[in-house]
């Protein structure tokens, strides 16, 4: 009978997904300006789907302060409260310190999101702008910095982020800092292996003997070409870089307290479990939704890239 | 010819073929009937776009990715394909019905043997045995002519010449002995040259065999070699269909006629410039190399003001590498590029804003060379804007003067981008983008090539009129010899790097000739239906170069 009530249960999220998804893509079919309409008519379920998830959280990490019940940091009721506790005053409950829940699930949306995306902007920034300066000029810059490269990929992304955060302390700026250079590395690879495929066209070959400088060629030329590839890594890179700062914080370098973040959420409360509480799930879940979202998004976006028609 | 004699073999009726752009389905074949006979060879004909592959493609009941056959009938020897099982069709690919590629070498899988290519098709139908279709691979590669028939199964693609794929391709099309086998353009990529051993090796070995063949190609003298019938196609509908000999004598259509005519175009002889005149362009005794491998030796030649040096040879002849040379791309390691008497740096980054502008440069592949996220308004307003400093209203109708020169309506084209343009209308692009810097000097690299012969033409007749009307110097680098007859002042041949005879284009076509100008010359396919046979006679006599020894060998 359980299991059959699960099916039944996810059988139900799934159609009212699905429901929503397509309630979605009519509105912003109907809303949106006659270009981006025509995109969205032809985005399948799943993209829209996310494209809404991802809204919800935008909503979520601006509006917190109107949104949320109670402040981030104020401690408002006993320790552990269960869900609906006190009548009905603590939506999800409260955590061990006796903070609610739910305001700190709204806050934790714009910490946690608001770090990514400055982190995975910013070795966007450095990843690609080097990228492409390596596949443009070539020769021994492009030894330098792809061997550079090389050997920072070659320790395991975890372990040197610890390092580093060990020596350079933990601050929110270094936290950025730290994430956003060693995913750079990946960021480069694919921004020279993708410009490297264009730099050797005739048109850029034209714009060098038209005498253009190297800020113009990769910029105007190069860039807009190498854009595709790079916005859906970007989707990716994102969740990944989410994930890190989630994991860093789980260990205690990433986020301090009493910011709230998603990733010591989870480990704040991870006690919880042993009594059948699902409470610690609740950040966690927040974490797999929105990086199912990202995904779904940027498969669209990549199969549309690609130009494949079926 | 006796063909009607002969049973039909494979009979197309009223077929309409679908192709999917945009969520709607347009037709690109609209209702051809087609009869061959048992042993025929018919030749199809159009312009790109013309439903020339779809068609041929469809005689093996085949459609390409997001296409669809939506009417009509196909029956090959009495076997509906279109209501036949996807079994039955596959079983008589590659056993009854063949296919031959336009493009041997992207068609060839790199990783394995020619031999066990060969092999696959008649061990996977079950006709022979591996041994036995290895054996029988050696006699077809015999047959085909290919050098060391015994040995060259068991190189890989990259080891063997273009002409000499594209004729194992042919072998191996043949291993089944199949009654029809389709060619979609087998010779368009190679040379002159290489292309008359391939023609003569399809001829051949089609007429052994009886087989039926189609032969799809935009090149008509090509197809006065090769066919019994030729049909002209015109955007999926057929045009005129006939003998071979009365096609070419008697077209009845206007549009036949006008593609006959194409050929026609020739350039009225100009005197030589004098001697005193400082040329535009001068390029002395330049020698260049890639890395350790020499490409030119001592290449000279002069061009001067309003007049078109052609560049001629086949590839890997240095005819591209002599304008990176003189485009700066590639500095040499002996010699000189002058401009107007002036040396110019050996490296276009030394190179002035001055001399960068007054030699530009026109690419084979419009496709390439124009970037695809920029708007035509970008294309051509970037060189003006960069060179000229024009800005703002100024700028925007330079840009509609330009367009308007190249015949395109500004209002029309401005916005759009190069995806929104047909092939010819990109090379337009390409042609005011040179423009846009008001040159004094243009390379044409192969613009011509990649078009069809109506829309060359027409680029042609422009790159005459821009000529005349801005006093421009043009070098034309082209591998075709009716190019150079309809738009050449000179002409410069070139073979492994160096110059092997350079004239005024008079002397060039008329004897006595350099061997090798003359295996060129004899190499250009005809209009006549005797022009193979007649060549081949000679060559066998000892004749008509003769004394060279082709490339692909």
């Amino acid at each position: 009978m359980g299991f059959l009530t699960a099916i039944a249960w996810i059988a139900a999220v799934i159609a009212v997904s699905a429901g929503l998804a397509w309630c979605f893509r009519a509105v912003a079919v109907a809303a949106l300006p006659q270009t981006m309409a025509k995109a969205m008519r032809t985005a399948p379920l799943t993209a829209s789907f996310g494209l809404l998830i991802i809204l919800l959280y935008i909503f979520a990490a601006v509006f917190a302060d109107v949104i949320a019940p109670f402040p981030e940091r104020a401690v408002v009721g006993a320790e552990y409260l269960p869900r609906e506790g006190l009548d009905g005053q603590f939506i999800l409950g409260t955590d061990n310190l006796g903070r609610d829940m739910f305001s700190r699930l709204i806050y934790g949306a714009r910490n946690t999101v608001g770090i990514a995306i400055a982190t995975t902007a910013l070795a966007f920034l450095i990843g690609s702008v080097l990228g492409l300066l390596a596949a443009t000029v070539g020769g021994w810059l492009d030894q330098v910095l792809s061997r550079a490269v090389d050997v920072l990929m070659a320790i395991p992304a975890l372990i040197f982020s610890l390092l580093l955060l060990t020596i350079f302390g933990t601050s929110i700026t270094t936290l950025i800092l730290v994430i956003a250079v060693i995913d750079s590395t990946r960021v480069f690879r694919l921004a020279r292996a993708v410009a490297q495929g264009i730099v050797v066209m005739d048109y850029i070959e034209a714009a060098k003997l038209r005498g253009e400088g190297l800020w113009r060629l990769i910029t105007r030329e190069i860039l807009p070409n190498a854009m595709a590839p790079l916005v859906a890594e970007f989707g990716l890179r994102f969740c990944f870089v989410f994930l890190s700062i989630s994991a860093l914080s789980f260990l205690g370098l990433g986020i301090q307290p009493p910011t709230a973040d998603w990733g010591s959420m989870v480990r704040d409360n991870a006690t919880l479990i042993t009594f059948g509480d699902i409470t610690p799930l609740l950040p966690a879940g927040a974490i797999a939704l929105l990086t199912v979202a990202v995904n779904f998004v940027v498969d669209w976006m990549l199969h549309r890239a690609s130009g494949l028609k079926e | 010819m006796t063909q009607n004699e002969k049973s039909v073999l494979l009979e197309m009726r009223g077929v309409r073929i679908e192709g999917r752009s945009d969520e709607t389905w347009s037709e690109i074949v609209k209702g051809v009937d087609l009869t061959l006979h048992r042993g025929e060879v018919l030749g199809l004909i159009g312009e790109s776009g013309a439903g020339k592959s779809t068609l041929g493609l469809a005689a093996m009941g085949f459609t390409r990715d997001g296409c669809r056959i939506s009417g009509g009938s196909i029956a090959f020897d009495g076997i509906d394909l279109l209501d036949a099982s996807e079994a039955t069709r596959r079983d008589l690919r590659g056993k009854r019905i063949a296919y031959v590629a336009q493009s041997a070498a992207a068609s060839f899988n790199p990783a394995h043997r020619l031999i066990d290519q060969y092999c696959e098709g008649p061990v996977q139908h079950g006709v022979m045995g591996r041994s036995e279709a290895e054996h029988d691979a050696v006699e077809l590669y015999r047959k085909m002519r290919l050098p060391d028939p015994d040995g060259i199964g068991f190189r890989y693609p990259h080891q063997v010449s273009g002409g000499q794929l594209q004729r194992a391709m042919t072998a191996m099309a043949m291993a089944c002995r199949p009654d029809l086998i389709i060619f979609d353009e087998p010779t368009t990529a190679l040379d002159v040259t290489t292309q008359i051993e391939v023609l003569a090796a399809i001829r051949d070995i089609v007429d052994q065999f009886d087989t039926a063949a189609i032969y799809i190609t935009h090149d008509l003298a090509v197809v006065a070699q090769m066919a019994d019938r030729i049909k002209v196609l015109l955007k999926g509908e057929e045009v005129e269909e006939a003998e071979t000999g009365r096609m070419l004598s008697a077209p009845q259509e206007a549009y036949t006629k006008s593609l006959w005519a194409v050929r026609s175009h020739a350039r009225p002889e100009q005197p030589l410039p004098p001697v005193t005149e400082t040329p535009v362009v001068s390029v002395r005794g330049v020698t260049a190399a890639y890395g350790k491998v020499p490409v030119l030796h001592e290449v000279t030649f002069d061009i001067h003001r309003r007049r078109t040096v052609a560049v001629v040879g086949e590839s890997g002849s240095g005819k591209s590498t002599t304008a990176r040379v003189i485009t700066g791309l590639l500095p040499p390691l002996a010699g000189e590029v002058l401009f107007e008497g002036q040396a110019l740096p050996a490296d276009y980054r030394q190179r002035n804003k001055d001399q960068l502008r007054q030699a530009q440069m026109i690419y084979q592949m419009a496709d390439t060379a124009l970037n695809p996220k920029h708007r035509i308004r970008e294309i051509i307003g970037r060189p003006v804007e960069f060179y000229l400093g024009l800005r703002g209203k100024a700028l925007t109708e330079r840009i509609r003067e330009l367009l308007r020169l190249i015949e395109l309506e500004p209002d029309n084209f401005i916005d759009r981008l190069p995806s929104e343009l047909s092939g010819g209308q990109k090379q337009r692009i390409g042609i005011a983008r040179a423009l846009a810097a008001e040159p004094r000097f243009i390379i044409c690299d192969e613009v011509t090539s990649a078009l069809d012969q109506l829309v060359a033409e027409g680029i042609l007749k422009l790159l005459d009129r821009l000529q005349a009307e801005f006093d421009l110097a043009y070098m034309f680098i082209t591998h075709d010899l009716a190019t150079v007859r309809a738009i050449a002042d000179e002409v410069v041949v070139m073979k492994d790097g160096k110059v092997v005879e350079k004239g005024a284009k008079g002397e060039m076509f008329t004897p006595p000739h350099h061997p090798y100008t003359e295996l060129l010359l004899s190499s250009v396919p005809e209009m006549d239906p005797d022009w193979l046979t007649d060549l081949l006679a000679e060559r066998a006599a000892g004749r008509a170069g003769g004394r060279m020894t082709p490339a692909g060998h």
